[in-house]
């Protein structure tokens, strides 16, 4: 009998291609997301060397970062996003990839695209320019960002010279707070292992927290897998899989869904494989989480403070909090649920799915988004919206003061033309807090979907579950 | 792919640890459909204030540095998003090979790709090169014995660092990733039968 293996070594194992002489791996890569913002220049390249896409099929592209969120009848409006957006429309075209334009309901942010079209599956292995490709791990697929030079490596020969990543568990013990939600969970894991902590691993997260939670919840712990610095994040596919991707365009139907689900079953983590490191981290300890700094690891339970750089534990610790106080423009020791926002930000390929808007839509009902807040909702797809409006939650958001959008990356990242100005404080469900990602000079707290709605109505960051 | 060799040069010290992709190429520059000509908006946050005025105090805007092809910069360097423009812009600045304690992964590989070496060396070990940068002119980096050697106060001064043996070859060769895979294509071709055998549904003809 062969050795127990986790998860990712047998998805590792499942696609070697052939081994290279120096040791490195050449590994096939069953399916490729494309955006515009990192593959014209991948395109590009197949052009200058007279190379093919060898599988268009495996490929799906849809423009998500620049689009604009609002007056999409009159197109992009910047002409840069404008030339980008039509690059990829032309480049799918000429190399026979689908490829879902704006006007198309299915368009979205490709993390979220993905899942919803059943494009992503249990044991694939999924790369797409984007570092955020780790959201597709809630099913039990291989999936990480990878930059432009590999998109062409994907596009041309549909596989990765690759070396394998160590393994990591992180397991989440005990039983989670009511109000407690995956956002939470894994603010708590950053928090505990660092932006850098996952660096070199593959996350495996374990654990019945982990298993309880919706595909949508998993989603959004494996999302933010990239800020921990790891590779890519996993979760053992189970019944809440199958149930999620029955049915999907393109997943597997009637007889060949069942095969599947045989296979699919075949790839959790054998009892006594190794991992080369196990983090535990206990749920009864963690309560709803905010940022207060610039860096993802910047994580504070909402009834804290803001830290002291007097208290660093380093020298270089001390001085890189007080790079981030200065530019959050914080106090040391301020209550964090003193602190005043001016803009909301709900949406992203962490927090866009139906699952955050009806959670928002909660704690929206019957109330109001404060004067001088600016609350927007940015669905992550076209379907989304559409569910989102056929549940009747549009209403709610706009009868509460909430601007409803279209769908996109939007303020995440700020590309197109939403951003925040110089010195406005966000309460947002995204899943970076640098410098100037919102915005040049934006201050971006990260928080759940409630969190954030409650921030709106407050006008201050708050614990919901007070409201 | 751009081979990297030898280098001689002086080198920036960026003193901040973090330093993440937002901050190495901001967003509004990644609206390019070319690999070109985003040096100049290298660090483009730290270089220029709201109102578009340099800030003195950014070492890449002090004089002393100009034409420096090295970067010393603080733990877990280009951590963030998968964005090539970072190494794009760094390269086309004119940066060969940065020198740090710790990388993100994506960020390391992209390096490779771009012909930048990218160091490992202990935090001790870069803090204090950090000062020597401040007053020496040139550090010579040689990748082939691993070494970077310098002349400190009249004293020649050595430091080796480690390197992955496939990384180092890649870039000094300067192979075609993709001409090398593709000559590989019966091995990939096996791969999708036997796959299209085992898990038929991954070779299904639904296309949306």
């Amino acid at each position: 009998m062969s050795a127990p293996k986790t998860l990712y070594d047998k998805i590792w194992d499942n696609h070697i291609v052939s081994i290279n002489d120096d040791g490195t791996t050449i590994l096939y890569i069953d399916r490729h997301l494309v955006h515009e913002v990192t593959s014209p220049q991948a395109f590009e390249g197949l052009r200058m060397s007279g190379r093919k896409v060898r599988r268009p099929e495996f490929t799906l592209a849809t423009a998500d970062h620049n689009v604009p969120t609002m007056d999409r009848d009159k197109g992009i409006a910047d002409p840069d996003s404008k030339l980008q957006v039509e690059t990829l429309e032309r480049n799918a075209s000429e190399n026979n990839i689908t490829y879902l334009p704006m006007s198309d309901k299915r368009q979205g942010i490709v993390h979220i695209v993905g899942p919803e079209q059943g494009f992503t599956q249990p044991g694939m292995t999924i790369v797409c320019g984007d570092s955020h490709t780790s959201t597709h791990g809630a099913f039990g697929a291989l999936a990480w960002g990878i930059g432009t030079s590999e998109v062409e490596h994907t596009l041309a020969t549909q596989t990765l010279i690759q070396t394998k990543a160590k393994n990591m568990c992180i397991k989440i013990t005990g039983e989670v707070v009511d109000g407690v939600t995956a956002k939470d969970i894994i603010l708590a894991i950053i928090k505990k292992i660092g932006t850098a902590g996952g660096t070199g691993y593959v996350i495996e997260y374990t654990g019945d927290v982990i298993k309880n939670l919706s595909m949508e919840g998993r989603m959004t712990v494996c999302n933010m897998s990239i800020e921990a610095g790891a590779r890519a994040g996993l979760i053992s596919p189970d019944e809440k899989t199958w149930e999620y991707l029955k049915g999907r365009p393109l997943a597997p139907s009637g007889e060949e869904f069942e095969t599947a689900i045989k296979y699919w079953q075949s790839l959790a983590t054998d009892e006594g494989a190794q991992y080369d490191e196990i983090v535990e981290i206990k749920a009864d300890e963690i309560i709803p989480q905010v940022t207060w700094g610039t860096s993802p690891e910047d994580v504070v339970s909402i009834d804290g403070y803001v830290p002291d750089p007097k208290n660093a534990s380093s020298d270089e610790k001390k001085i890189s909090i007080e790079r981030a106080l200065d530019y959050m423009g914080l106090e040391p020791n301020t209550p964090i649920n003193e602190i005043e926002v001016n803009k909301v930000f709900i949406g992203s390929c962490t927090n866009g799915r139906i699952e955050d808007l009806r959670a928002v839509s909660k704690i929206a009902k019957g109330r109001k988004v404060r004067k001088n807040v600016h609350a927007m909702i940015v669905p992550g797809s076209g379907l989304v919206k559409e569910q989102a409006e056929k549940e009747g939650l549009d209403k709610i958001f706009i009868e509460a003061g909430f601007d409803w959008r279209d769908p996109g990356c939007s303020m995440c990242l700020a590309m197109n033309a939403d951003k925040l100005k110089p010195q406005e404080r966000c309460a947002s469900t995204s899943n970076r807090n640098f410098e100037g990602r919102q915005g040049r000079g934006g201050r971006t707290h990260l928080m759940s979907p409630q969190m954030a709605a409650a921030a709106a109505i407050k006008g201050k960051l708050t614990d919901f579950r007070d409201l | 792919m751009e081979k990297f060799n030898k280098l001689t040069g002086n080198a920036i010290p960026i003193r901040i640890t973090n330093v993440d992709t937002d901050m190495i190429i901001p967003k509004q520059f990644l609206k390019t459909i070319k690999r070109t000509g985003l040096g100049e908006y290298l660090f483009f946050e730290l270089k220029f204030d709201q109102d578009g005025n340099k800030i003195d105090s950014f070492a890449l805007n002090q004089d002393q540095y100009n034409g420096a092809s090295i970067l010393i910069a603080g733990k877990n360097f280009g951590c963030g998003s998968s964005r090539e423009h970072a190494p794009w812009s760094i390269a086309d600045y004119g940066i060969k090979c940065i020198i740090a304690p710790s990388y993100a992964d994506i960020f390391y590989n992209n390096c490779f790709k771009n012909g930048i070496l990218p160091i490992i060396l202990d935090e001790e070990t870069v803090a204090k090169l950090q000062d020597t940068a401040e007053n020496t002119l040139n550090f010579n980096i040689d990748l082939e014995k691993q070494n970077i050697t310098y002349v400190e106060n009249n004293e020649q001064k050595e430091i080796t660092f480690e390197i992955d043996p496939v990384k180092k070859k890649c870039l000094i060769e300067g192979l075609d990733d993709i001409g090398l895979t593709l000559n590989k294509s019966s091995s990939i071709s096996n791969f999708e039968n036997n796959q299209a055998k085992e898990t038929p549904w991954l070779y299904g003809s639904k296309i949306i």
